[in-house]
């Protein structure tokens, strides 16, 4: 991560106990939870390293919890989330898992399904001081850290598709911070998330969805 | 123009040529980087600033334990012996400590606190800021100028090493936020940029080799005392920088000693609550989830 923000260092404002296991976590939750088009109904949540060791004590589960009912870190809720989420119907399971030494110690894989049927599953780091790194998505690695407007793209490798997305991001002058395109073989499916400077017009995002590869397209805002 | 900097000389370097402070040189970098005006950013810092001094004044407050039974209730002790008739070194000694105890207590309680630059480390800013309100020596205007010089401080220390506890120990946490609240202690009361840099250096340099141990991984013992300590070594830091003490290493060097020390830093000391205080007998019996009460 080359860039770090003022806000970053102080901040966010949040309910304790812990930055990284707690709001990070949160943050973690609320960008799986964006993937999905409707309220996830299941959870399977796998925790990585240190996420695994104290969770508990830091409320990593409540926090990874308050963040998939799309809590901000800072809402009071937090504590009682594994009984909102009952509410809300949303049943979830967790577990330990080791990931290996190429992830942050401070890592969750998080497996979600909506009721509608839709799967995503997302590898995300804390990476400290409640910043976070969406690292994989549906097994495409990738990188996204929730400091800017995001659109994730789940479309088919196909020669001009960037240009397109490009063309189209031009037309409403959406400035790209960043576009990260992952496949995991040539011509085959492909990811490709585009952090931005501006929110898109609702009018942008579907014709971005009517480019003949897209599969997919989901916005993840900015994190509080 | 750019006023993004990566190092401590970088940061000086800024601040000599265009003859700023180095909250102006982190609060313009602000400005282009979120394309956000600066009177806006120094209201949201004021607004952090109003959010540390409630969880200072919630934190005072406590009298019930946490739900682990670990920590509660000692803010206030600090705070009457404080008041008390003799206490060691004056009223403002031992206030300062329950300042830091304070924000501590209230995030173990699922209070809500501001992470500076973690939570664990969140009472340290507060506490050295409000000392200095409660001194007359600032208002939250000022603060929010200090704080973004802690801010400015951070940056350098978040680009070349961490403020993860699980990444470099407790050096990343509460060594960065003593760092940073030398600084602002130097900015607050008149320093240049240079002596502010100074500050930094000797607190962080002064807290290498802190390891994150937390009983039963909560954020409470040592979290607590130790924010509640390092608010003063923050004092301590500002105090040799502003008498002129010379400081060796600079702080560049001293950021890449705690990401080497953090790297070198065994896992079982990093977060993980598999060594020191958590496996001690004492450790283990409150890492059981078996809680008491005082």
């Amino acid at each position: 991560m080359n860039t770090i923000s003022a806000f970053d260092v102080i901040g966010p404002a949040m309910v304790g106990p812990s930055s990284s296991h707690t709001a990070g976590a949160v943050r973690i939750g609320r960008m799986a939870r964006a993937l999905l088009a409707a309220p996830p109904c299941r959870a399977e949540i796998d925790l990585h390293g240190s996420f695994a060791a104290t969770g508990r004590g830091h409320a990593t589960d409540r926090a990874l919890v308050a963040g998939l009912l799309d809590f901000p870190p800072d809402d009071a809720r937090l504590k009682d989330s594994l009984d909102f989420a009952k509410e809300a119907g949303l049943s979830f399971h967790f577990q330990n898992c080791d990931l290996g030494e190429d992830f942050h110690p401070n890592t969750a894989r998080i497996k979600l399904r909506s009721a509608g049927g839709e799967e995503r599953q997302i590898i995300g780091s804390s990476t400290g001081g409640g910043r976070v790194a969406i690292v994989e998505v549906d097994r495409y690695s990738t990188l996204f850290d929730g400091n800017l407007e995001t659109v994730v793209l789940w479309h088919r490798d196909t020669p001009g598709f960037l240009s397109k997305v490009t063309t189209l991001l031009a037309c409403v002058e959406a400035n790209i911070a960043t576009i990260r395109t992952s496949r995991n073989s040539r011509g085959a499916d492909a990811l490709t998330v585009i952090e931005l400077d501006t929110v898109l017009p609702e009018d942008c995002l579907s014709l971005l969805g009517k480019i003949p590869s897209t599969a997919c397209l989901r916005r993840v805002p900015r994190q509080p | 123009m750019s006023f993004d900097y990566s190092s401590a000389v970088e940061l000086l370097a800024l601040c000599e040529s265009r003859s700023l402070r180095i909250w102006e040189v982190a609060l313009r970098r602000e400005e282009i980087e979120q394309n956000v005006e600066a009177g806006i950013l120094l209201g949201r810092m004021e607004e952090y600033y109003s959010k540390m001094r409630d969880s200072v004044r919630e934190g005072l407050r406590i009298r019930r334990t946490s739900p682990s039974g670990l920590s509660g209730g000692d803010a206030a002790k600090l705070l009457a012996y404080s008041e008390s008739a003799n206490p060691l070194f004056g009223a403002r000694f031992a206030r300062t400590i329950a300042y830091g105890f304070a924000v501590l207590e209230h995030n173990a309680q699922f209070g809500r606190i501001v992470a500076t630059p973690t939570a664990g480390s969140a009472g340290i800013v507060p506490a050295c800021l409000l000392t200095l309100e409660d001194e007359g020596l600032l208002n939250s205007e000022s603060a929010a100028r200090c704080l973004f010089t802690a801010a400015g401080i951070g940056v350098i220390i978040g680009k070349n090493a961490s403020f993860s506890g699980a990444r470099g120990g407790c050096q990343a946490e509460v060594g960065s936020a003593s760092c940073m609240a030398a600084a602002a202690i130097v900015e607050a009361m008149g320093g240049t940029p240079a002596r502010a840099c100074d500050a930094a250096a000797f607190a962080l340099m002064n807290t290498l080799g802190l390891v994150c141990d937390p009983i039963g991984g909560y954020v409470e013992v040592p979290c607590v005392s130790r924010n509640g300590m390092f608010a003063i070594h923050s004092f301590e830091a500002a105090v040799m920088a502003m008498a002129g003490a010379r400081c060796v290493v600079p702080l560049d060097d001293v950021v890449l000693a705690m990401r080497d020390i953090g790297r070198r830093m065994p896992r079982a000391l990093k977060e993980t609550s598999e060594g020191g205080l958590a496996t001690t007998p004492t450790g283990l019996l409150y890492g059981s989830g078996q809680t008491f009460k005082r």
